[in-house]
């Protein structure tokens, strides 16, 4: 009953009854239209360029970025990378199928565990859907085969990104998943739960000053993979 | 807490000498303006996004009936359900009433200002229920039994010694030769501590910076990841939101979000936005069995189609108060309820009655300071202004006793405060009868004497150390 109520309660504000049925459908006709605002210069660039912006505003934001020519690539730069750390190369990996394609025994050294992380998970692997350069923003969508725990509860994860998924704005990742993604459950494009991840975890609750490693992972790495013929490669 | 909002001069007065406080609000307040302003240079087009988001949130709220039943029609297709609260009553039972169906023992908690606003810890605790707060800033001053001081930095008001000392006295297994010498070490306790407690929970409640009627979502906004593992690993998720968060798209969203981090903490994107929609999905690894939305009006409604409208577009910034000259002298504690600074000032009178928070709106120097950096471009000082005039003309006596009575209830619920606040009406009376007027020596003293119902001047009031103090720094 509190339903009707607090609806009648907007409407008593607002002066009116419930909306005529032509203002409704004009409304509904915004929401399926989802009309684009004002999208800022700062990430209208060419491709390569694009992709730079990205990762430099993943360096600025304390993330770390490595680039790699290929999938062939990646167990080495992996491998590499948790060395240069000082961590165990054990992994928990996302169950997705573009990690699943890498060589990884090229690399015996590397363990993979695939599945969602636990509590003790020290090194967790991702592949991301896409990424936005105009903050430096990784896009991590849920699904049976990325598990939303990878992103949370590692100390340090990384996380391999196609180049050819790099847009410049929020929307144009929005509009990647409209086209690309389907939900079983309601029959629309959002997944359970999606991340938008700018860096790694940070508090700045102590005196206002900033300090990385809060409650999500203290190392954020990004594996970019060239994949994009448009967009240059790495040098 | 809330009873101390018609005391705001004398909480000041005191705020004014807690040399602790005031170490604190120094050296955080140079932080975030510093951030904003570097953030804020680097968007050329951040103007333009402020006029963008101020049009949103109006359209929106002219169609907000419209938008909350299509966004809900969603949320209950992806599996969630959502719980329509008038009152803070019916939202409070409406948490106790799913943790118990839950048969929940502990819930984790994310910050949520709807949270401050119900008293759902001091609820669910008197149902035998535990709450953990996850945020950092809100873990503190769980430890501490306070409430918090801002809307973005729960525990602004303390230093780090404040930190080390509540640790110690809370967490009484810790070794004494254990060091808090470095910021990061206190965050390194806080991490594995709250680790165990995340694992533990049932159920995780979160607020959500909005929710989007396109896809039937809610946002949430952190730099910690708190957020994020209190949603993501109990087997039910409530969300509390109140009715104006809402926003039609995506694209809506995305303006909005461009502006929140700028504005608030001035980096350029958070580090954790997520969009939450629904249940766990088939073959899914992870994520909460049960999704809830408490939807909460609490006297927002009301505040359609008057003057006060324009103060639901408030994205929760807290770029008001940072900027605050008042805010900064006295601190969150000051302002006596949960929402501090301009936009408690303007807010309060609203959800709380003019007749408790009715002081809050003088609390102002009227600089414009506020005004000038609302992301959604919301006139703080021309609504408070309003206020003091309807104050004024209601000469207002103590005879609301609905308010009072719903005050008083909401105060017994909170021992603590309700102890703190006693104190405080104790001073009160204490302190009645020094009369002394200073306004001629005030800074801006058109915008004061501006005010017909400016009350009378109380010994050596906030007002007065204020302008001391302001004449001091221009030396
Ligand atoms: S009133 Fe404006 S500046 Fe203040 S918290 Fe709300 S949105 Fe931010």
């Amino acid at each position: 009953m509190s339903r009707e109520t607090m609806l009648n309660a907007i409407r008593r504000g607002l002066r009116r009854g419930r909306l005529p049925e032509d203002q409704a459908e004009m409304l509904r006709a915004r929401l399926a239209r989802h009309p684009r605002h004002l999208i800022p210069a700062r990430s209208r660039l060419p491709r390569a360029e694009q992709i730079e912006l990205f990762l430099r505003n993943v360096e600025k934001e304390f993330g770390t970025v490595d680039r790699v020519a290929g999938p062939a690539a990646i167990p080495a730069a992996v491998a590499d990378y948790l060395a240069g750390q000082n961590l165990p190369s054990e992994l928990v990996a996302a169950p997705h199928p573009q990690l699943q394609a890498i060589p990884w025994s090229e690399r015996p050294m590397l363990q993979l565990r695939e599945g969602r992380a636990e509590a003790s998970t020290l090194v967790s692997l991702q592949q991301a859907y896409a990424a936005i350069a105009e903050t430096g923003t990784l896009v991590l969508p849920s699904d049976p085969t990325r598990p939303t725990t990878i992103n949370l509860l590692a100390e340090t994860e990384i996380v391999v990104l196609s180049a050819s998924r790099v847009v410049g704005a929020y929307e144009e990742a929005w509009d990647l998943l409209r086209a690309e993604s389907h939900d079983e459950l309601t029959g629309g494009f959002m997944p359970r739960n999606v991340m938008l991840v700018t860096g790694p975890s940070r508090s700045a609750d102590i005196e206002q000053t900033l300090e990385l490693g809060a409650h999500g992972p203290r190392r954020l790495h990004v594996v970019l993979v060239d994949d994009d013929a448009s967009a240059g490669q790495a040098a | 807490m809330l009873a101390t909002s018609p005391a705001f001069k004398q909480n000041a007065r005191r705020a004014l000498s807690d040399a602790g406080l005031q170490k604190a609000l120094a050296i955080s307040k140079t932080q975030f303006l510093q951030r904003r302003a570097r953030a804020v240079a680097a968007m050329p087009e951040f103007e333009r996004l402020r006029e963008i988001g101020r049009d949103i949130k109006n359209h929106t709220l002219t169609n907000l009936d419209f938008y909350l039943e299509a966004w809900a029609e969603k949320v209950e297709r992806a599996g969630g359900q959502v719980h329509w609260c008038e009152t803070a009553d019916e939202a409070r039972a409406a948490v106790l009433r799913i943790c118990e169906d839950a048969g929940a023992r502990t819930v984790t908690k994310g910050k949520s200002m709807i949270s401050e606003e119900l008293g759902i810890n001091e609820h669910l605790e008197r149902h035998g229920i535990t709450p953990v707060e996850t945020d950092l800033g809100e873990y503190i001053l769980q430890l501490r039994d306070e409430p918090p001081s801002h809307i973005i930095a729960p525990a602004f008001h303390l230093n780090r010694e404040d930190w080390e000392a509540s640790f110690r006295k809370s967490h009484t297994d810790l070794a004494a030769d254990r060091v808090f010498h470095e910021r990061r070490d206190i965050l390194t306790e806080a991490r594995s501590r709250l680790r165990e407690r995340f694992l533990l929970a049932d159920v995780g409640i979160t607020g959500a910076n909005f929710l989007i009627a396109e896809t039937g979502s809610s946002v949430i906004v952190t730099n910690e990841g708190n957020g994020d593992l209190t949603q993501t690993l109990p087997r039910v998720h409530i969300v509390l939101a109140s009715i104006e968060k809402m926003v039609p798209t995506l694209e809506d969203a995305t303006n909005m979000l461009r502006l929140l981090a700028r504005s608030a903490t001035g980096q350029d994107f958070s580090v954790y936005t997520t969009f939450s929609t629904g249940v766990r999905r088939q073959g899914d690894l992870d994520g909460p069995e049960a999704y809830h939305v408490v939807l909460l009006d609490n006297g927002r409604s009301a505040m359609l189609g008057t003057e006060f409208q324009d103060m639901l577009r408030c994205i929760r910034c807290a770029a008001c108060m940072n900027h605050c000259p008042v805010y900064g002298v006295v601190g969150g504690h000051a302002y006596g309820w949960v929402y501090p600074g301009p936009m408690g000032s303007v807010l309060t009178p609203s959800l709380i009655g003019v007749d408790q928070a009715g002081q809050l709106p003088n609390a102002s120097t009227f600089c414009g300071k506020c005004e000038s950096v609302c992301p959604v471009k919301i006139p703080l000082p021309g609504l408070m202004r309003h206020w003091r005039e309807r104050e004024f003309e209601r000469h207002l006596t103590p005879s609301t006793v609905r308010v009072n009575l719903g005050l008083w209830a909401w105060f017994a619920r909170r021992p603590s405060l309700y102890r703190g606040a006693t104190r405080v009406a104790a001073a009160l009376l204490g302190l009645m009868g020094r009369r002394r007027g200073r306004f001629a020596r005030l800074p801006f003293a058109g915008g004061w004497t501006g005010g017909r119902d400016l009350p009378a001047p109380e010994g050596d009031t906030f007002f007065a150390r204020y302008a001391r103090r302001q004449r001091a720094a221009s030396r």
